[in-house]
């Protein structure tokens, strides 16, 4: 009986061979099929470096990375990229400033506090952000934005010192005041905390007022700028980390919440105590993907920034004008071909080699830190 | 399944059939200054012939050009002369570039119409440019940082400015760059204390153009040369084209009543506008 039903499923030999030659073929096809994006990535970096290296050939490397004079069409040129550097950084991490915190606690609350029937309207709305095209995005940026800041941008920024203030400061006074009223009043009682609390609410409301004072007196003077940029970016970013730190949350699944539940700890304590800590290399990687969007964006910076090759003065000041890699690659090269002017055809190429071994770096740190996390969390 | 062979016979029929009435094309590419005048041209000439096709790219005269030495295109339209270099290699590959001066173009200098501003000399404009003067107080305005805005270096524009305004001189670092001339009198009109410079074709009520060395950008003042930012805009063709075919046509259009009135109805000067 045993050695029948062995038989049926053993294939003569013939059909064997042709099997393993069909199973051999289709292994390779796929095997090529998924080489190709292998392929690409390579091929995209020997050729990018192929017409970078030649810049270096003629103009030497000391230049691009350390004078700040971006003048590619003058007679003789000068190719100060570090200036551009530097718009390409502070944008990068302006607009992940902004963007990261309230894409995580959207997530997370669109995770675990709000109902999910909640959770199921607003994520595909949010999602739809990353559908509108870039270019839309530049030109509210550039016809909108712009003249919006130089109108009024004191008054925005002072009614977002309102609103980062107040929350912040009022989790800092809750904290605070709870650790005072532990340390030194041995029994506690309503009126004791009251007390505290309005001691410390004064100098927040202060602090507050003046913060408000003083930026509310700013003066944009020219709408097109680091910081309307990185507003932009930052929108832009916002779906990519949202959606993907939501979905990892939303993956951890419901046992894990459970137990924590069933252990007694509280909503807070389940979400940051176990849950983000359960999926941090998820919600990494979903940091580092609106990172890179907000990195090689083009069009909207290439439309707002002002494209100002210049490291501002001071250089906090963000209200000045700047250039980023992306937005003087996609600029210059029409008029950067071989013939007229090699030097700044290369740099071009130099910049851009420059901009892929940048967000590569990203990339491999991120999936490092990842990896180390998961072994670390044992998943 | 039928449904969809039907849409894929229909799909192919009418997709032979717009390849095959519209077998001529013209291929137009270069400066955003031009742009406007051969999108008009391209709308006039399309409406008397129906059988051609004439499609106009703006990415700045320097991709004109070099559409033109890679033989992408049959017209490349340029807001500045071709350089030596460009001339060079496109005789390398073999294209002999013929220039045509289509019209004539002033660059005025364009303020935000509240600027009480109304006068500068060449000379404060450069300085302005250069980072000399920062401060419209120092040109008789009110006490406010000049905001500076620029055509990209990519831009005929550009260079144009470059050659008549800075003579070449560098332009400050904290001048702003922008990718095309209706950029330049947005970011204008939209900015109290701006400064930049745009086509003649450009100017309206939005933005006010300055006199420059006592005069102010016009036709006129453009054709007769007084004013001092002035250039021709070009189309460069292949060889001068075959005569009586739709390019050579196509080319000549400025040289009509109707080519003229088309190029002073979008505001810049025809060349042959010689009374007054």
């Amino acid at each position: 009986m045993k050695n029948r039903t062995y038989h049926s499923i053993l294939i003569s030999k013939g059909t064997s061979r042709l099997r393993r030659l069909v199973s051999f073929f289709t292994r390779s096809w796929f095997f090529f099929i998924t080489s190709i994006s292998i392929f690409a990535v390579f091929l995209i970096i020997l050729f990018v470096a192929k017409d970078a290296l030649p810049y270096f050939h003629l103009r030497g490397i000391g230049e691009f990375f350390t004078s700040i004079k971006w003048y590619p069409a003058s007679e003789p040129p000068e190719f100060g990229v570090l200036p551009i550097i530097f718009g390409s950084i502070l944008v990068t991490i302006l607009s992940t400033l902004i963007s990261v915190p309230l894409a995580l606690f959207s997530a997370f609350s669109l995770s675990d506090i709000l109902p999910f029937s909640v959770r199921q309207v607003v994520k595909p709305i949010i999602e739809i952000i990353a559908a509108i095209p870039s270019v839309a995005y530049g030109f509210f940026a550039l016809v909108i934005f712009a003249p919006f800041l130089q109108r009024s941008g004191g008054h925005l920024l002072g009614i977002g010192v309102w609103m980062i203030g107040m929350p912040l400061f009022g989790v800092i006074i809750i904290i605070l005041g709870q650790a005072i009223s532990g340390k030194f009043i041995s029994s506690r009682s309503k009126i004791s905390d009251f007390i505290i609390y309005s001691v410390l609410i004064v100098p927040a409301f202060h602090i507050l007022y003046k913060l408000f004072k003083t930026l509310s007196a700013i003066k944009i003077e020219s709408g097109t700028n680091a910081f309307n940029v990185s507003i932009i970016l930052a929108i832009m970013a916002l779906p990519t980390i949202v959606s993907v730190a939501e979905d990892v949350l939303f993956a951890a699944g419901r046992e894990i919440r459970e137990g924590s539940y069933a252990l007694g700890a509280t909503r807070a304590e389940t979400l940051l105590k176990v849950v983000v800590p359960a999926v941090k290399s998820g919600i990494f990687a979903a940091v580092i993907l609106g990172i890179m969007r907000a990195l090689g964006e083009t069009m909207v910076v290439w439309m707002a920034s002002g494209n100002a090759a210049q490291i501002p003065d001071p250089i906090y000041n963000i209200m000045e004008p700047i250039r980023t890699l992306t937005a003087t690659i996609a600029g210059d090269m029409g008029e950067a071909d071989h013939v007229t002017g090699s030097a700044r055809y290369h740099v071009l190429f130099a910049m851009a080699l420059f901009l892929l071994i940048f967000s590569f770096a990203g990339n491999l740190i991120s999936e490092w830190i990842m990896s180390r996390s998961r072994k670390k969390w044992g998943k | 399944m039928k449904r969809i062979t039907i849409l894929f016979f229909a799909l192919v029929l009418i997709s032979s059939m717009i390849i095959l009435s519209a077998n001529q094309k013209i291929v137009i590419d270069g400066s955003t200054t031009v742009g406007p005048i051969v999108k008009a041209f391209a709308e006039y000439y399309m409406a008397l012939n129906k059988n051609i096709n004439v499609s106009v790219s703006e990415s700045g005269s320097g991709n004109g050009a070099k559409s033109l030495i890679n033989n992408k295109c049959d017209i490349a339209t340029m807001s500045r002369f071709m350089k030596g270099k460009e001339f060079k290699a496109a005789v390398e590959k073999g294209i002999s570039p013929v220039a045509h001066i289509v019209a004539l173009d002033g660059l005025p200098i364009l303020v935000h119409p509240s600027n009480p501003v109304q006068e500068l000399t060449l000379e404060q404009v450069r300085n302005i440019f250069k980072g000399i003067i920062r401060n419209w107080k120092e040109v008789g305005g009110p006490d406010k940082k000049i905001i500076l805005i620029s055509r990209d270096t990519n831009s005929g524009t550009y260079e144009t400015f470059s050659k008549l305004v800075m003579k070449k001189e560098k332009i400050v670092k904290e001048c702003e760059y922008v990718g095309s001339n209706g950029a330049v009198k947005g970011r204008v009109q939209s900015t109290n204390n701006a400064i930049g410079y745009a086509g003649l074709g450009f100017v309206d009520r939005t933005v006010k153009a300055l006199k420059i060395n006592g005069i102010y950008p016009s036709k006129k003042t453009v054709t007769s040369g007084k004013y001092p930012i002035a250039r021709p805009l070009f189309m460069f063709t292949n060889g001068y084209p075959k005569m009586g075919s739709h390019l050579y046509n196509f080319i000549r259009i400025y040289l009509t009543k109707k080519g003229q009135d088309i190029i002073k109805r979008i505001g810049f000067v025809p060349v042959t506008a010689y009374k007054k």
